[in-house]
């Protein structure tokens, strides 16, 4: 089986932003800000390798700047085999051009994918949409927010959590399956993995972009809530108090 | 006018989705809806409560339990013949399924989480939520429709006075084998909490690595006492401590209760982004300081392992 894994460099979260000067954009000049996957590709990037192992193989797919390569390397220390760069000049790219370009890299491959696994939205820009767009240009069938995965006979049976149930979805491959956290347990890179990774190859095409419409004019933080907790005892002895506040809200009548 | 899909299980209306419908309605203009399958029917006439003056109803026999594609093809097809200015839905799992499948097949720019939607001509200005809200973009549309859902609580469900039930207008949309082909086809029983399902949990008791691996039992008493749902931080699921399915946060489950108690949870922007919508929130902690803290209504400052067993007796004696 060739799966094609979808994967974003985001910045890891600092606890709290902070924006570029003219507000439209996050300040990832630190010296201590650090660059990672989002955790639902994470947990897609597991599920690709594990599934080729079986017989197969994983091409990872981002769209980033030049230094996606970082992220790819990632991932390939876990298992990916290769790595398509879709290089952009660090501009913006709406889920729609995103789509698109991931489309075209899968489109222009010489390998003949079975499945496409991505994160059902990336951390920073929550978008909910790159892979449906993907699945209805390829004509494919696809499950989003997966966060149970097997595949047998050509049958991919997803599962997704609704309330304190797990909906149950089966769909004939080729397949777009975008996934959750929590799908499964991503394995840590090791030292051979990380040797080997160097040696692995990652192809560089450069995308026309072709104009956002979806069009980001500025970023803002939320007001932040600064200590207005009001403490109410420490220890055990805080437990009367706790049984007022519940009466007070009507949780406890 | 804006059309509005609003989202139903087996014939039992989605709450969150009336948020979506009050957030058109605040737009001012003539508000349908667009529900799918022959079990909405009873359902949809109360919509008419929350402003709703007319719900269309995708029939189909194939149509008998939720069906993503299908959903977006139905809503295409009402979007193209009634054209609207505007297609809204709430931005839950399927809310935001379903309009991606309907940008797709339209082609159209689809803007997922608003917290704010102004209408226009030829373009939109949106806010929206990045970061799961840690972040807030102010973004233009540029489309002839607006798609885009709403971050969920960002707007109330508020009943319209004087409302009379909404008139209801069965279709039959054009559906491919292949529209219908992902669709539910089996249902397990519950994803690890087994009580009262955690989105929906009014009081939700939630434990972070501060509580321990061992440590849940008095979590899930307090939640069984109060009618509510256990919940954790993404640290005690990668540590297997609790099922994924109790994670609460950006990446698990996005909770607004009436009652939010966070026992041994530092407060991580990642957690933060799925509890802040909780009307009351109750943090014990061992750290005064703890980022946690700064969220929440009260605090008790002390070991999880000692102040909760005595809020469970406490709780327990008001009871009885």
């Amino acid at each position: 089986m060739n799966i094609a894994v979808c994967i974003k460099r985001v910045p890891l979260s600092p606890g709290r932003w902070t924006l570029t000067a003219d507000g439209t954009a996050i300040d990832t000049s630190g010296s201590a800000m650090g660059w990672t996957l989002s955790p639902h590709e994470e947990c897609a990037v597991e599920a690709a390798v594990q599934l080729a192992e079986g017989g197969g193989t994983v091409t990872a797919i981002s769209l980033g700047t030049p230094e996606s390569a970082e992220q790819i390397r990632d991932v390939m220390a876990v298992g990916v085999d290769r790595g398509l760069l879709l290089e952009t000049d660090g501009a913006e790219w709406d889920p729609q051009a995103t789509a698109g370009a991931i489309l075209d890299a899968i489109r222009n491959d010489d390998t003949a994918f079975d499945m496409v696994i991505l994160g059902t939205e990336s951390a920073d820009t929550g978008d909910y949409q790159v892979g449906v767009r993907i699945a209805h240009a390829l004509g494919w069938p696809i499950v989003t927010n997966v966060k149970g995965l097997s595949v047998s006979d050509g049958v991919a049976r997803c599962e997704r959590v609704a309330g304190s149930e797990r909906e149950v979805y089966e769909v004939a491959l080729p397949a777009v399956i975008s996934v959750k956290d929590g799908l499964n347990i991503p394995r840590y890179p090791s030292v051979p993995g990380r040797i080997k990774a160097r040696k692995k190859p990652i192809d560089t095409s450069t995308p026309a972009h072709p104009g956002q419409r979806l069009e980001k004019k500025s970023l803002a933080l939320p007001p932040q809530e600064v200590g207005t907790a009001e403490v109410i005892g420490s220890g055990p002895d805080a437990a009367p108090k706790v049984v007022e506040i519940l009466k007070e809200i009507g949780v406890l009548t | 006018m804006i059309l509005v899909y609003v989202d139903h299980d087996r014939g039992v209306l989605d709450e969150l989705s009336l948020q979506a419908v009050s957030a058109a309605v605040a737009l001012g203009q003539p508000v349908e809806t667009v529900l799918i399958g022959a079990n909405a029917t009873t359902a949809a006439p109360r919509l008419g409560e929350f402003g709703v003056t007319n719900a269309h109803i995708a029939i189909d026999p194939r149509l008998t339990d939720y069906a993503p594609q299908a959903a977006g093809r139905a809503v295409a097809e009402l979007v193209t013949s009634l054209s609207p200015v505007a297609v809204l839905a709430v931005g839950s799992p399927r809310g935001n399924e379903v309009l991606a499948h309907v940008g797709a097949i339209l082609d159209l720019p689809f803007a997922a989480d608003c917290t704010g939607i102004s209408l226009g001509s030829g373009s939109f200005d949106v806010t929206r939520n990045r970061w799961a809200g840690n972040v807030i973009e102010e973004a233009v549309v540029h489309a002839s429709t607006l798609i885009a859902s709403t971050a969920p609580h960002a707007f109330t469900a508020d009943p319209v006075i004087g409302s009379t039930p909404a008139t209801v207008h069965e279709f039959t949309p054009t559906l491919t084998d292949a529209d219908v082909a992902v669709r539910i086809i089996d249902r397990t029983g519950g994803g690890g909490g087994g009580g009262v399902g955690l989105a929906e949990a009014k009081v939700v008791v939630s434990g972070g690595r501060g509580v321990g691996g061992d440590g849940f039992g008095p979590l899930e008493e307090l939640a069984e006492l109060l009618g509510g749902a256990v919940g954790c931080s993404r640290v005690v699921t990668s540590a297997g401590w609790r099922p994924h399915a109790e994670q609460v946060g950006q990446t698990g489950t996005k909770v607004a209760p009436d009652l939010y108690i966070a026992c041994g949870i530092s407060g991580a922007t990642q957690h933060i982004a799925g509890c802040k919508n909780a009307k009351t929130m109750i943090a014990i902690n061992t750290d005064p300081e703890a980022t946690i803290m700064s969220y929440a209504d009260y605090a008790i400052v002390g070991d999880v392992s000692t102040v909760l067993p005595a809020i469970v007796d406490a709780v327990r004696a008001a009871k009885s």
